[in-house]
């Protein structure tokens, strides 16, 4: 009774999805297209190494925003309290550390930053459980009450940050051993840049090697691509969600310690003002996707970079231009989600 | 029935909302001879301005259901028109309304693009979208600074009947002089009423039911007929009007404006806690939840003051209690509203007579 149509080979029944990789080619379009404007070889290098730096603490923090509303739809507005409690709880411990800090030594450096990272994500991400369960648990499914209330959450968390650290803005020097330039021949690399990109690099591929590899992670991705679906093959996609929401505020805490080491000092304010530069990002990426949010986290860094070399009236909109000309491109972001 | 119509037959229906609407008025009307000083006139003043904005961002968030976070763009195009014109034109009728009329068409064709090109997506898409382009707006005044002075901005006179320095007649009436401020304070009252009963016509109008029936269920609203994008973009045209027309009062009476005074986000922040402490979707909410917040801003300060005097042993809750952190206690109000009583104080007050009877 068969018919022939039945009798498909199972490689052609389940066609491998192609991976879009014009998006990938942009990161060196921009960096060849700066090349020749630039004018010298050595300061494209310290250019694009300080963009590419600054991209990857900018992912950091952007990952776990990215990741809760691919999951969930939820948009956090009040991300950026936990970004500004890491910096201010690595002022907190840096600061009773300053012997470690002020050593030559860079191991005692590392003793002391390690720490201050380590308090920074457990707090943020008991600070996000807790935010989880008050602030947006009743406001599921309602985009308008979760744009207000989570704006509510960073209101409040902007204030609470205030009571207990003080309204002003507080210096957070670097560690000693990580002040300085390298020099590659003619070209100037900020040591600390080369840490930023190496945390940068090891939180991507943990990430990527989490979402690819594991069960979890399998599951976190067909939950962004369809939640329905995985919610009715049995899996509790709220306490997954849960997780994710934890490690993403961990993981704004982190960025919250990079960030404030970056800027060398916080301001209550610094998480409120990222709010909109991490809202590009993501809108850049393709709401939802952790490897077009990590693309587009560079781009602007590297725009920025540049754009603030060669033209700083530009570089302050070079971020926005850039989200428009990739909106012009692909409407929905590099990396679009299906089904949103 | 003149009462009726003028309110567009939008009553406030309730015993304590007319009372208190009725002694916000006459608190407003009277406050150069209640209170004199500086410090009140120029609270009642703001207290008008933020009526008339605050009604304007209702008409968007509270009847149409779309948040926005370009409001205050359009608050300081029209600051920006009429302090321009003011600096250029020299201090005469003709600048005002060359700025005002300037100001307004910019609005109306910023608010349309940004509608009909964004309005489509979904709620919080153009959140983020009116982010952005509010934040690339404030950046842009700030660095046209030969246009807009910059981060310095600009002061300017304003016509000559409204400087402070004219006088009326030279002996005070009830022990109030009878300056330019004072006609300045009454003729921007003046105005805040009439805008305002305009908005309420607009929304119990049958355009405005529309809006609401949006908000309620778009996908029903364009079942029935409607094209709801049409109606989402017309209704954030108007809001940005109206918006526009306070940041030209605004301006009128600071004779002053820069990117912090109209354009900062943190007024955003501020609008969109007097809407929702207020009440959505209720026009008296604006005028509570203004009144409320710039009361609030201005003189919960010296009770919080007291407050933290008294607890100065405790640190932490001194801090708590500590003047310049009031924005907390309002925040904490804020969510309490949007979880509680969704329809804020002036929902709260209107329920609580339907349930009595």
């Amino acid at each position: 009774m068969s018919s022939p149509a039945t009798t498909v080979p199972v490689a052609d029944a389940l066609p491998a999805v192609k991976m879009d990789r014009l998006p990938l080619l942009l990161v060196p379009v921009l960096a060849l297209v700066a090349l020749p404007l630039t004018g010298s070889f050595s300061t494209w290098v310290t250019l694009t190494f300080a963009g590419l730096a600054m991209g990857m603490i900018i992912f950091i923090i952007a990952s776990g925003l990215t990741l809760v509303f691919g999951l969930m739809d939820v948009l956090n507005f009040g991300h950026g309290v936990f970004i500004t409690l890491g910096a201010f709880l690595a002022t907190t411990v840096l600061g009773s550390m300053s012997a470690w800090t002020e050593s030559e030594s860079l191991i005692r450096n590392l003793g002391a930053i390690f720490p201050a990272i380590l308090v920074a994500m457990v707090v943020a991400g008991i600070v996000g459980l807790a935010y989880e369960r008050v602030i947006i648990r009743p406001v599921y499914g309602q985009p308008l009450k979760q744009i207000l209330i989570t704006m509510g959450g960073m209101i409040v968390g902007e204030e609470l940050i205030k009571v207990v650290w003080g309204p002003e803005s507080v210096p957070l020097p670097l560690p000693a051993a990580f002040r300085g330039s390298l020099l590659f021949g003619e070209a100037a690399v900020e040591k600390y840049r080369i840490a930023a990109v190496v945390v940068g690099l090891a939180v991507f591929a943990i990430l990527y090697w989490v979402l690819s590899r594991t069960k979890v992670g399998l599951l976190i991705r067909a939950g962004v691509h369809d939640r329905e679906m995985v919610e009715s093959m049995g899996y509790r996609i709220k306490r997954l969600f849960i997780g994710v929401f934890v490690a993403g505020s961990a993981l704004a805490g982190l960025g919250g310690v990079l960030w404030g080491l970056y800027q060398q000092g916080v301001t209550p304010q610094i998480g409120s003002q990222v709010n909109v530069l991490l809202f590009i990002v993501i809108i850049i990426g393709g709401l939802g996707s952790v490897g077009g949010c990590f693309l587009g986290a560079l781009l602007v860094g590297l725009m920025a970079n540049y754009t603030g070399f060669l033209a700083p009236k530009v570089a302050l909109f070079s971020n926005i231009l850039l989200m428009v000309l990739v909106l012009v491109w692909r409407p929905r972001g590099l990396y679009p989600v299906v089904n949103r | 029935m003149i009462l009726k119509s003028l309110f567009s037959g939008d009553m406030p229906r309730s015993r304590v909302l007319t009372v208190l609407l009725l002694l916000i008025l006459a608190g407003l009307l009277l406050t150069p001879f209640v209170f004199p000083g500086a410090k009140s006139i120029n609270v009642a003043a703001k207290i008008c301005i933020f009526i008339v904005l605050v009604s304007s961002f209702d008409l968007v968030l509270g009847y149409t259901g779309i948040v926005s976070f370009a409001h205050t763009m359009f608050f300081g195009i029209g600051a920006y028109g009429v302090a321009i014109a003011l600096t250029h034109m020299g201090p005469t009728w003709g600048a005002v309304a060359a700025g005002v009329a300037v100001a307004l068409v910019l609005s109306l064709v910023l608010s349309l693009v940004i509608g009909l090109f964004s309005l489509r997506v979904k709620a919080m898409f153009y959140a983020m979208i009116t982010l952005a382009v509010a934040t690339a707006f404030m950046t842009l005044a700030s660095q046209l600074s030969d246009l807009t002075g910059g981060e310095d901005g600009l002061s300017f006179k304003v016509p000559t009947i409204l400087q402070p320095s004219f006088s009326l007649r030279e002996a005070p009436f009830l022990g109030v002089s009878l300056d330019g401020k004072l006609i300045s304070f009454y003729l921007l009252m003046a105005v805040t009423i009439v805008l305002f009963l305009v908005m309420l016509r607009i929304v119990n109008s049958p355009f405005g039911r529309v809006l609401q029936a949006i908000r309620e269920n778009e996908f029903r609203a364009e079942a029935l007929g409607y094209r709801t994008v049409v109606y989402r973009t017309v209704s954030n045209v108007l809001s940005a009007l109206f918006a526009t027309l306070a940041g030209c009062l605004l301006a009128m009476w600071l004779r002053y404006n820069g990117p912090d005074t109209s354009l900062s986000f943190e007024i955003m922040i501020d609008i969109l806690l007097m809407v929702v402490i207020g009440g959505m979707g209720t026009m008296y909410g604006s005028v509570v939840g203004a009144t409320l917040f710039l009361v609030a801003q201005n003189y919960l300060q010296d009770l919080m003051k007291l407050g933290s005097t008294a607890a100065s042993g405790v640190p932490f809750l001194r801090n708590l209690l500590a003047p310049d952190r009031w924005m907390l206690w309002l925040g904490l109000l804020f969510i309490l509203s949007v979880y509680k009583f969704p329809t804020g104080i002036v929902g709260k007050l209107r329920a609580r007579l339907r349930s009595a009877t």
